[in-house]
Parts: structure tokens; sequence; C-alpha cells
């Protein structure tokens, strides 16, 4: 399991392809909870990314490169909107984002079902399933006897916008502030209403771009009849990387290897792949008890207080 | 003798600073025993310590001859300690009885067995002259029944020593002599009570010795007829600060805020600002007095934007606010240091960099082409960190890490460097020390003297009445006096006027709005 | 829109109603028992799962329906224990917790599904027991009503019961106040001498037993058999139902009646022709709209 995705390129490859859409849905979910907005719909976002991809790549038929970018932005606007849902439900009502999140999702299922059933559906495909994506819209594999496609790039392009959003501007400074602290982000004069919305439509945006990249980048037809699960692959990943965009990418691999490992393991052993959730949960709980860490820290300061004389 | 002896406690927090530091403290049976100091001088943790609340890091706690280590509050309450906090500790939706006998209820076969509860109750309330409806919920009582509550609730669970934190604080004059006489009596039965606060008056009143702790240490124990209130505040505050304040007299210009018969209920429609009438002009200081709860808090978070007003009208720099954020009043010149300043003033787990930046969001110089600088942001920190004084690692160091009065000091380097033409200054020195305090008084004048308008809220009337050049006085949500010739107003008179003693005619309040 | 009337004035509606109403009316109570307690757990959804399976389990390997159903409780109860730990003892975010909590279970119950049958889908290959349905003398001879009220599952009436039975809990008993006292005012418990975190841990523990009979119903009651995710978001809906009772066991479970008319509605109007994509839409959806307006309401009345 340790060693098994470096065992060949293949396997190495995959680490990659699984890393990709974590990505996205880390950057996400991260970008939300540096907003303290416990908004959980990126999962459903990601779906309706790949949803609209889906029907633009397969019903409008547009250049080559025309195409993708299309596809992308459409993507995009659809998770964004998803995400929008929650926010505009908390920021005009003060309702739960977390508990209209969750629900949404499932509303996003049914709804991606429905589309996917009543307008995308190729009746002459054995399962259920969109008409096939034409070519020019699907992003290139660049590395051969891999599945590695030109969305890494956009992969690592969004790390660093991220980063320098959450870092370097005004809309990002408001988020990270009416995150720490709402009253005081609403008494300095930071739009509080604006922040709550533009954080988790932003994150549904990325999350929404995360799930066209992966249609195109991974598949021949859109097929999936339930949630992919990346969103809450995301709430790990922003945990693990403490919600800043930097380390996103290195939890997203960790992530992505002990997946793909286990999945190698159970194909040589006859231990499930499930075990893997079960270490990462305990992981995520270990990561957050903050308890083990506080404990240690005062310790530390009052020896060294003592110990020093120092008296403020 | 002594029933209580605390030797050589010192306790640490989380941020480095030493809330005790070696403090030797004990308490002579039956006597009424004063412990004082300024805000922050570590009273609060040393009593926290001796209930049990919070764990020393090094001493020794000794109780008639024994030495005790309290694991929780429960074992001081066994030994007979009990604690009447600050801020009441009583649940909401309990009534008076299950939250006197929270923790110890009688009990029947498996539920609360409340007849005997409340019997219990009765009596003890009628034994010490508690008067109090035992069957209304906490949420319902006055500020004053509370603590009574919290007396009975201490005398319930056999508390032979009584902690009283700054128990007047909250209180009306009346409320406040009925509690005396109430701790009189308590210690005429025997008990031991300690009496936290910071008046002096009362406690020349009340007590028979007094403890002075300064800076986390305790520097004096002294019987209290020995000494007088001068002595008393020497000791406390260390010398140093002659509390002068040189400023000459102002010269006032145009109106800057205009309030106009503005009103507002709370949700149970009680009216809490009942039609208050007055301006503030540029270049001058218009201090805020009243006692704690009439009406000033709610003022001055309708005139930041922070509450909406009723009905009436505030008008800043010659426009309704009526619809506006606190974003566009700050823009047009509006700088607001807020008493609350751990929840409103600053983000305590961000840098001291984001939090010297949260208002100058907006402003160019913090960036480089569309992007902020992070060298210049830090040139900026570095600035105010040493022209306010603020004792840091460095500007990045986490605010959570700062003590109160250096967090007070980054709301204040912020507030003041924003160009601001009219200031809002709440409380602005309460807890910081004195040389601190100069600085930021000095300020205020200086930022007044440049053509800045500051409405001045305080508790301290020591700082309202020498820093500011007019005094409005709220009593029951409505100015009962306005006082032009500050140097002319003692603080007796203001007393009254605060208490609701005096009220002066419509026609002297009506000054406080200056038409031009 | 008269085969919709005449749909749901049928005493089998109402009857699906109660029946579908069971395990989002035992996650509300659970919901409620933590959230006086002053911690929100929604580690609901993982807690039923685990437990529908626990159930499952017990009863095919001891025989007996009544022993799963208690060792689907002892489950739901240790799960609980997991969260009461991380987040009380080691001061873990209770909704990061929460969330992982949820996805251990969603992985957990698909691994331990596979080690015993094999299959990671369904249980089909466990020879589980099913809850029987209890008919009420003399009710059940009452026309309409008695087809309605008599000869719901044990758990439905369980259910109810515990409606009244936490009522009576919360303001009677020492544990209960304990725990409302602990909600409003942990400063006031803490300075009586009472270990906030113990009495935490004790509503979180009633919290996951009463969970793990909402998870007992699901998979030895609704159906007879444990499948992946079979919880599908009811203790998700459970968190707005309890919120939209204001945390009052009567008010909360009105709440969670509404959401049950919604899922039998749901389930119903595929006979007539909507596609199922829309119809599964309606419980979550409704959901979503009652929590809005809820939390609108709420704003109108409390003036800031």
């Amino acid at each position: 399991m340790l060693l098994g995705p470096l065992s060949s390129m293949r396997n190495f490859g995959t680490v990659i392809e699984m890393m990709i859409p974590i990505t996205f849905t880390g950057l996400a979910v991260s970008i939300m909870f540096q907003a303290a907005q416990f908004n959980l719909a990126s999962e459903g976002s990601f779906f309706m990314g790949a949803v609209a991809a889906a029907a633009v790549a397969t019903k409008l038929s547009l250049p080559p490169v025309l195409s993708i970018m299309v596809c992308l932005l459409v993507g995009a606007v659809a998770g964004a909107f998803v995400c929008a849902i929650p926010a505009i439900l908390k920021a005009r009502f003060n309702a739960s984002e977390m508990v209209s999140s969750l629900m949404l999702n499932y509303v996003v299922l049914f709804l991606g079902l429905f589309i996917l059933n009543f307008f995308l559906r190729d009746p002459s495909f054995g399962m259920l399933a969109s008409f096939p994506l034409p070519d020019g819209s699907k992003l290139i594999h660049f590395i051969p006897k891999t599945r590695i496609h030109a969305g890494l790039f956009i992969a690592v392009v969004l790390v660093i916008v991220t980063y320098l959003f959450l870092y370097k501007t005004k809309s990002g400074y408001s988020i990270r502030t009416l995150g720490q602290n709402a009253k005081f982000a609403h008494y300095s004069g930071i739009g509080v209403g604006g922040a709550i919305v533009s954080s988790q439509m932003i994150g549904g945006a990325v999350a929404g771009l995360g799930g066209s990249v992966e249609l195109l980048g991974m598949y021949d037809r859109f097929q999936w009849t339930s949630l992919p699960g990346y969103g809450w692959d995301g709430v790990i990943i922003a945990i693990l990387a403490r919600n800043k965009p930097q380390y996103v990418p290195l939890a997203a691999f960790f992530l992505a290897y002990l997946r793909i490992g286990s999945g190698i393991m159970a194909r040589v052993t006859d231990v499930p792949s499930e075990l893997i959730i079960i270490i990462q949960s305990i992981m995520i709980m270990l990561i957050t008890a903050q308890a083990l860490l506080g404990k240690l820290k005062h310790k530390l300061v009052v020896k060294e207080t003592i110990a020093n004389g120092n008296p403020s | 003798m002594d029933i209580l002896q605390m030797n050589e406690i010192s306790k640490v927090y989380g941020n480095g600073i030493y809330a005790n530091r070696r403090v030797n403290f004990s308490v002579c049976e039956g006597e009424i025993h004063a412990l004082v100091g300024e805000n922050g001088a570590g009273k609060s943790t040393l009593m926290k310590v001796l209930f049990g609340l919070e764990k020393p890091d090094s001493g020794q706690i000794i109780v008639k001859g024994t030495p005790v280590s309290f694991q929780s509050p429960q074992d001081a309450m066994a030994i007979g300690i009990g604690m009447v906090h600050q801020h009441f500790m009583l649940v909401p939706s309990l009534s008076v009885t299950e939250n006197v006998t929270l923790g110890f209820e009688p009990m029947g076969k498996a539920f609360i067995d409340r007849k005997t509860a409340r019997k219990k109750v009765q009596e003890l309330s009628d034994t010490f002259d508690l008067k109090i409806d035992l069957d209304m919920p906490a949420s319902k009582l006055a500020v004053g029944i509370k603590q009574k509550v919290e007396i009975l609730k201490a005398l319930y669970r056999g508390a032979r020593i009584l902690i009283l934190d700054e128990p007047t604080a909250v209180l009306t004059p009346q409320e406040t002599v009925e509690l005396f006489i109430q701790l009189k009596a308590l210690k005429e039965k025997g008990f031991t009570v300690i009496f936290i606060s910071h008046k002096l008056r009362e406690i020349k009143q009340l007590t028979d010795r007094v403890s002075v702790m300064r800076r986390g240490e305790l520097v004096a124990s002294v019987n209290t007829e020995d000494v007088s209130e001068e002595e008393i505040s020497s000791m406390m505050i260390g010398g140093g600060y002659s509390g002068h304040i040189v400023k000459s007299p102002a010269v006032p210009k145009e109106n800057l805020v205009e309030i106009k018969d503005v009103k507002w209920k709370d949700r149970n429609s009680v009216p809490v600002v009942n039609g208050v009438t007055f301006s503030v002009r540029a270049g001058e200081i218009v201090g805020i007095a009243g006692v704690e709860g009439n009406g000033q808090d709610e003022l001055i978070e309708m005139i930041t934007g922070l509450k909406r007003y009723d009905s009436g009208e505030i008008q800043m720099f010659g426009s309704s606010i009526k619809n506006e954020e606190i974003s566009s009043l700050r823009e047009r010149g509006m700088s607001y240091i807020p008493s609350d300043r751990m929840t409103l003033g600053v983000a305590t787990s961000m840098s001291i960099e984001n939090n010297l930046i949260s208002t100058k969001i907006n402003d160019p110089s913090i960036y480089s082409g569309k992007l902020l600088s992070a060298s210049k942001i830090a040139q900026l920190s570095a600035k105010l960190v040493s022209d306010f004084r603020i004792k840091c690692g460095s500007s990045k160091t986490e605010v959570s890490m700062l003590s109160g009065g250096n967090i007070q000091k980054v709301v204040v380097a912020r507030e003041f460097t924003q160009n601001a033409r009219l200031i809002i200054a709440e409380q602005p020195t309460r807890g910081i020390d004195v040389g601190a305090a100069e600085f930021i008084h000095n300020k205020l004048v200086e930022l007044r003297d440049s053509g800045c308008g500051v409405l001045l809220v305080s508790a301290d009337l020591d700082e309202l009445t020498k820093l500011s050049d007019s005094i409005i006085v709220l009593h029951n949500g409505q100015i009962s006096a306005y006082i032009e010739n500050v140097s002319a107003v003692s603080e007796i008179e203001l007393g009254h006027y605060m208490l609701g003693v005096n009220k002066q005619s419509a026609s002297d309040i009506g000054r406080a709005y200056h038409t031009k | 829109m008269e085969t919709l009337v005449s749909l749901i004035f049928t005493t089998d509606f109402i009857s699906s109603v109660i029946r579908v109403t069971t395990p989002i009316l035992l996650a509300t109570m659970a919901v409620l028992v933590s959230s006086r307690a002053g911690v929100l757990n929604i580690s609901i959804e993982g807690t039923m799962l685990f437990s529908a399976l626990m159930g499952v389990v017990g009863s095919s390997y001891t025989g007996s329906a009544w022993l799963g159903l208690l060792i689907a409780v002892i489950s739901g109860v240790a799960f609980s224990y997991l969260l009461a730990f991380f987040h009380l003892r080691l001061k873990t975010d209770v909704i990061l917790t929460g969330i992982a909590l949820n996805l251990f279970s969603s992985g957990f119950t698909v691994f331990l599904l596979f080690m015993l049958t094999g299959d990671k889908g369904v249980s089909t290959k466990l020879a589980s027991k099913v809850l029987p349905n209890i008919n009420i003398p003399f009710i059940e001879d009452i026309p309409v009503l008695g087809k309605i009220i008599s000869g719901q599952n044990f758990l439905t009436y369980a259910a109810v019961i515990s409606v009244i039975a936490l009522h009576i809990f919360l303001r009677k008993t020492r544990t209960g106040t304990y725990i409302r006292a602990v909600g409003e005012s942990p400063e006031a418990v803490a300075t009586a001498g009472k270990s906030v975190n113990n009495i935490r841990q004790t509503a979180l523990l009633i919290s996951g037993g009463l969970a793990g009979l909402g998870g007992a119903f699901m998979s030895m009651a609704y159906l007879s058999m444990f499948t992946k995710d079979m919880i599908a978001g009811r203790g998700f809906i459970a968190l707005a139902a309890e919120a939209m009772g204001m945390s009052n066991p009567f008010l909360s479970f009105l709440a969670s009646l509404l959401f049950g008319f919604a899922d039998a509605l749901s389930n119903n109007l595929q006979l007539i022709n909507i596609p199922s994509e829309l119809t599964r839409v309606v419980p979550y959806l409704l959901t979503i709209i009652a929590l809005a307006i809820y939390a609108a309401r709420a704003k109108a009345k409390s003036k800031s």
C-alpha cells in the first residue's frame, strides 16, 4: 500500500489524475471555510459543473478550443449558482448554510439526473449516459501511458490565483476577516453580506470548474448517477491544508496517494479499499484535536515565563 | 485569626503574562475584606484561583489552618467558599429556585423534589431577608435581584466565605445601599466577605481591611480606617500619573453630527433611548456621562450605524444616516473606538498587521498595483507599533497574544490614523495602564485641536471631566443635563444628574443642540 | 390535481406519512437532546447509518430482532461516544468532527459489510430480522383512525413515546435540568461544580441511542436489510426539523411530520407519472424552503 502507487508510471499517473479534481474541491472548500461559511454544496457544484459542461459539449457544436473554454466557463457558472443558494439564504435570512447546502446536494443530484435522463441521454447507449463528448471538447492527455490531462495546469494556475486572491486582494482580506470575526468585519466597514455571498459563489465556481475539467479530462460521456464524493474530499483536504490554498495540492496528493494505494491493495489482497476512508476520518479528527496542541503550548509558555521571570 | 491564607500564588496565562505573581493574601474570620486594584491588576484571577476555577502555577492555599488544593469549584464550595461573579451565572430559563439549587437539588425517587427545594430556598431567603419571587425565571429578574439570587445560591451551597466580584458595578445607588446592609448582616452572623471593587468610597464605607493589588502583585494589606481614599488610590496606581491634561479652550466650528429626538425601543418595547437631541461640533470634545445601562451604548450604536433608530433623525456631515452602513460612514470620515474591544475592535486570531489595516483596506498606499503589498503593510504597521508603543514581538504577532492594554493600543492606533473628522471613543482607556491612558488622552486633545470632533463616552468621571469641553448626562434614555462649562461642575453634581436626582430645565438641555 | 388530492386523503397515505416520519422523528429527538446541551451534533446521519448496519448484523447473528435492536442502540451510543471524546476531551471542532464521523460511517459500514458478506452494496446475504408491527386492541377496530394509528411498527410508537419521555426528562429530572442549563449557561453549571463536559457527554450518548433507534428502523422496519448510504440525508433533515421546532420536543415533532409528509408525497407522486427524479427532490427542496422561511421569521422577530 505504501509503495504501490510508485510501482509503475501508470499507477503514479492515476494518483495525479485523482489529485486533479480534489485539488479543485479542496480549494473551493478552503475559500468558503476561510470565510467560516460551512457550505458543503461543493459536492453539488462539482456535479452540476460536469452536467453543465456535458450539456454544452454535446448540445452546442462549437469549434474545438472554444468549446472547451465555453464548457469550463459554463461549468464554473453552474457551480457558482449552486453554492449561491445557501449563501443568499444565509446573508438574507441568516439560514444555516450548512443544513441548506446538505439538502441542496440531493436536490442538485436529482435535478442533474433529470436533465441527463430527459435532455442529454443517448438512447442508443446501454446505460444511462449522455451522448458522447466530441473530441474537440476534451482536454488533451499529455503524458503517454497515463491519463494525466491538461486540467493539471488549470489546477496549478488556480492554486496560485486562489492564494493571491485570498492574501493579496481586498475581497480576499474581507473574506478572511469575516471568517475570523464577523462582528469585527462589520464594525470595520467590510461588507459582511457581500463577503458571505462572494466567498461561497467563488468557492462554488471553483468546484463547478473542477467538475467540468474532470468530465472533459477523464470521460467520454457524462454518466454519473450519484454524487461522486469529491466535494467531501474537498472538506478533508481543506482541513488537512488548514484552509491554506498553498497547501491544498500537497494535501490532495497525499489523499490521492492513499486512495490509489488502498485501491491497489484491495486488488492484491482481501482488504477492501474502504479501509482508507476509516483511516482518513481518524486522521482528520486527530489533526483537528486542538487540545493536544493547546495544552502543550500553555505548559511551554508558563515554563518560559517563569524561567525568564518576565513580568509582562 | 486567619480563616484563609494564600501563599506565594503565581498564575501565568497562555500569552505569557503574569496574572498573579507570588501573591500573599490573607483574610480574618468574620471581616469584610476589600480587594482593590485597577482593571487587569489580577484581582479576578486571584479569586478564580481561590474558587477553584483556575489552577495556580505555583503557591499554596490554606483554609482554617489546613492546606487545600482545589480541582474544581466543587472542592472550594465543599470547604465553604462561595463566589458571586461579576457576570451573573444564572440559567435564563430556570426559575430562581432551580437556579439556587442547581447542582444540589433535593431528589425524589426519579425526579427533582420541587416542593422540598422551594421550601429550603424559601427558608434561606427568609433567614437572610433576601426577598425574591422564587418561581420567576431568571431572565425576567432585575439586575439587583439577580445578585440576591447569586448570594442566595452561595449560601445554599453552604458558603462561609463569600467572594463578591465588583458587585456594585451594575447596581443603582439604592440597590447598593441595600446590598451593604445585607453584607453587614452577614458579617454579624459570622460570615467572612471578600469584596472586590475599585470604588474607594464604598470600600471606606463597608470594609474592615483592604488589600491592594497592582500589576499582578499584592502591594499592601491594611486596616481600612487607617488609610484615606487618596492613600488607597496612590497604592493602586503606584504614583506617576499626575492626571493633568494640558489643553487650551476649545474652538468649536460647524456641526459634524446632529442628533434630533432619536428614539429606540428594545424587543420588549421598553424605550431605551427616549428622545435625545444634541450635536457635536468640529474642534470640541463632547463627553457623555451616565450610569451603565442608561442608553449610552445604544445611542452610540445608532450613531455609528451598528443599530437603526426607530424614530427621530441623525445627520452626519450634513446628510442622514438612516439607511447608511458603517462602511459609508467610515468613508465619509467617522472613526470609532468601541467599548467592547475584544469582539468588535479586533479579530484576536489575526495578526496585528491584519487588525491595523481593516479600516484602511481601500487605501491605495498599502497596494502595489492591484495587489496588497506585504512590505508596505509591514512598514505601516511598524510605524504604528512604534508610534503607539504597542508592546509585541513583531507586527506579525497574533493579537490574542497581547495584553488587554496593548490590544486597546492596536484599536486606537488604527482608529486615530484614519484622517477622521469625527472620532467616537467609548471607554478608550478602560483597563489599560496609566502611561498608555495619558498617551491616548493627549492624542484625543491633539486631534481636537487639529479640527476633529470627538464624542467621548466614559464610565470614568475623572477622565470625562478632564477631557471634555462639554458634557451631556444621560439618565433613563434622556438627557438630564448639558454642562457647557465642565470645570465649574463637581463630580457630586454630575452624580446627581446621572442618578436622576436633579434634572436641568428643557431650555438648558436644548442648548446641547447647536444651531449654527 | 384531482389525482393528487385523492392520493393524499387516503388512510394509506396518512399511514405512510407516519411510517416515513418515524426515522426523521427519532433523528430529530437525537439532535434535540444534544443541541439542548449546546452541542450541534451533525453526525446523527452517520450514527444512524452505523446503527442500521449493526442492527442487521446483530439480528442475523443472534437470530433475534430485539437483540438486534439492542445492538443497534448500543452501537449508536458507542458511535456518539466518539464524537463526545474528540469534541469534548480533545477539543476538536464539532462540525468538522461531525463531518469526519459521517465520512467514517459511510466507509466503515461498507467495509464491515464487505468483510462479513463480500458484498459492498446490500446485506441480503445476512438473514436479518424485522421488528414487528403492533396492532393495538380496540383502537384497531375504530374505522379510518384505527387503520392509521394501529398496526404501525413498534419503533413508530417508541418514537412518539420518546417525544413525551424527552419532555419529561428535560423538565423533571436532574440530568435533564443540567442538560438544559449547560446549553443556556455553561458557566452557571461549571460554577455549581458540575462538569460541563460530563453533562454534554451524557446528552450526546442519549442522542446516539435515539439515533440508533432511528437507524434500526431504517434497516429493520422501513426496509428489511441494510443498503449502502441508506439514511439518505434524514439525519440532516432532522437538523432542520429541530431548528424549526425551536428545540421544543412537541414543536419539533410537528416539524418532522411536515418532512415525513413531503417524503411520503414524493414516494406517492411517482405513482402518477411525474418523473421520479423530480419527485425525489420534494423533501429536500421543502426542507430548504421551510428552513429559509423559518430563518426569515426568526430574523424578523429578533430585532438587532
